[in-house]
């Protein structure tokens, strides 16, 4: 479901480029500037191509870990309706992570290699999946706020200057939607619900509240890197322009549920002269080294998911043999007649 | 905690409906538990299609039978109200997944069956039976060729899922008898023209599956000994373990919204 600012960067200085490369890169640059869409077979600097297939790949990765934490409660899922959606959700996730994987493939990467990285750890996927699904109020907060956390920062991602990821976004984001909706709406059914199934929503909340806010990556004073993406209309809002939109979309979401947001200083910001509002809501300190624990592997369920992965790659591996040793007969056969 | 299993009235319509359900409610969950641990992402979308199939049809059964009943069940109730000795699907459904080859076994053992079975049913003379009979039949004709072509290329690709094909169909054969047996309450249905026979279906699926296995280079078990109980509600201990997972949140929260 999602791809997440994990700041590093790669470009060439432009002092050792050859001038016919900074000629090709200054066209490249203006067609950018021009909103013009790249395609696969048109030129790209490296380090464009480079940092795209590290987002797609890394978005893919996400898709496919966000699988697990809701799969959790598939078989669990408390109504035959529910049930259905559930499995049709993951189902959507795992085609994203499928759209995704062609996207980077158009870039000249392997699904293969992708997978291998991810498998062996050097692939990053979202922070936010390192986190355990306790109730079944958590698909309803991840419904709600991961999916929403996602939709903030893949709208932007449907005008990408790269047309295949552009055009991979607004189906995503089409779904997504779908999604957040879903889980807001198992969030409302449950705060309409008995006390118990109120007090299941809000520890939800309070529990997946601060991840998602990290979700949008580190803020923009210790953010790295960002220009360069920004001036390839790769990114087009900054992480702390997209975690406020987040905010302030999602307290009167809170609101309207009855629920708190777990954290004390948020508060409503008034415009200058006092006599209106900004429309915006400031939040508290967010615990960044929270989240450099889970992006360095130490998430109360990074070594889960990775496993989980590892197992399902392991034991099917005789089935993808099967497969292509069955079309290799079938070949032979062919060519034999 | 309070145990709030429902009794089910078993009129022969409802019980039908219900048999029939229970085979789709429980092969959908089993398919649902392939999330995350499919061999390639393709199948793990494949397997949850099939199980969403299967899932839409058990809704549609359940509510049809609780129309029938008219006793304030509905299909959650059935579904998660119900212990496995009121449960009354085929023991082949309820066999656990095990490995790729036993899922997909299962599944084309079950979709030669489902597939000429819901196109026949398409003529039952209860209309609601037959424009579920006509869904069903479009999903089981998917279901079939998908799996039919995974049995060819598990049998017929390397050793080793030669091998693991062969143990499944070993397996999961003494199970496939039961798909073509109808009882009294059952007869009368079919006697009334609102359901067809299964056992006149059982040429069709041995034609169906002596072609797939040749073609995959397996064998064919030889008639014998046919396990049965299921429709009755005798079942493996299998299926009380999915029940539990199944049913907690009902179970703990009794009378909840969700």
């Amino acid at each position: 479901m999602y791809t997440q600012a994990l700041n590093s960067r790669d470009d060439t200085p432009a002092a050792i480029r050859p001038a016919e490369e900074l000629e090709l890169e200054a066209r490249f640059q203006a067609r950018v500037d021009a909103e013009e869409r790249i395609e696969a077979n048109d030129w790209m600097p490296a380090a464009y191509r480079k940092t795209l297939v590290r987002q797609i790949s890394q978005h893919a990765h996400s898709e496919i870990i966000g699988m697990l934490p809701e799969g959790n409660w598939i078989t669990r899922a408390p109504s035959l309706r529910r049930k259905a959606a559930l499995l049709a959700k993951v189902q959507d996730e795992c085609g994203h992570g499928l759209y995704l994987y062609a996207a980077a493939e158009t870039l000249g990467v392997s699904r293969e290699e992708l997978t291998e990285q991810l498998l062996t750890g050097r692939a990053k996927y979202s922070s936010i999946f390192n986190y355990p699904t306790m109730s079944w109020a958590d698909i309803g907060a991840i419904g709600w706020l991961v999916d929403g956390a996602a939709i903030m920062n893949q709208i932007p991602l449907c005008r990408c200057s790269y047309g295949p990821y552009a055009r991979a976004m607004i189906r995503v984001c089409k779904e997504e939607s779908f999604h957040q909706r879903q889980g807001y709406e198992i969030m409302l059914t449950l705060c309409r619900g008995s006390e118990e199934q109120k007090a299941m929503a809000q520890d939800a909340l309070n529990r997946w509240w601060w991840p998602c806010l990290m979700m949008f990556g580190p803020p923009d004073a210790a953010s790295q890197h960002s220009d360069q993406s920004t001036k390839w209309k790769i990114k087009r809002f900054s992480n702390d322009e997209l975690r406020q939109k987040f905010v302030d979309a999602t307290v009167p979401q809170a609101q309207y549920l009855g629920l708190t947001l777990p954290d004390p200083d948020l508060r409503f910001v008034p415009d200058e002269d006092g006599d209106g509002t900004t429309g915006h809501w400031a939040y508290g300190e967010i615990d960044w080294d929270e989240f450099k624990q889970v992006i360095a592997g130490n998430g109360p369920c990074n070594r889960d998911r990775l496993a989980a992965r590892n197992k399902a790659h392991a034991e099917g591996e005789w089935v993808r043999e099967a497969a292509m040793a069955h079309a290799a007969k079938r070949r032979a056969r062919q060519q034999a007649a | 905690m309070a145990t709030n299993t429902i009794r089910v009235n078993e009129s022969p319509l409802v019980l039908y409906c219900l048999r029939r359900a229970d085979d789709a409610l429980v092969m959908g969950h089993r398919l649902s538990e392939w999330c995350g641990r499919g061999p390639a992402l393709e199948e793990e979308m494949a397997l949850a299609n099939m199980g969403l199939d299967l899932l839409g049809q058990a809704r549609s059964l359940y509510t049809y039978a609780a129309e029938v009943e008219a006793a304030g069940n509905d299909e959650d109730r059935y579904a998660y109200l119900r212990d496995a000795r009121q449960y009354r699907n085929l023991l082949l459904a309820e066999q656990p997944n095990g490995d790729f080859a036993r899922t997909i076994l299962r599944q084309f053992f079950y979709a030669a069956f489902a597939d000429p079975y819901w196109r026949a049913m398409m003529k039952s003379s209860d209309p609601t039976l037959a424009a579920i009979a006509a869904k069903s039949e479009k999903e089981s004709a998917y279901h079939l060729r998908h799996t039919a072509e995974w049995v060819i290329r598990l049998g017929d690709g390397t050793e080793e899922s030669h091998r693991r094909a062969a143990e499944a169909v070993a397996h999961l054969w003494p199970y496939t008898g039961e798909m073509f047996e109808a009882d009294a309450a059952e007869q009368e249905l079919i006697a009334a023209g609102v359901v067809m026979d299964p056992a006149s279906f059982r040429a069709e699926w041995d034609k169906t599956v002596s072609e797939i296995l040749a073609e995959a280079t397996l064998e064919k078990p030889a008639p014998g000994w046919m396990q049965k109980g299921g429709r009755t509600g005798l079942h493996s201990e299998h299926l009380g373990h999915m029940l539990a997972e199944m049913q907690v949140l009902q179970r703990t929260y009794p009378d909840a919204t969700w």
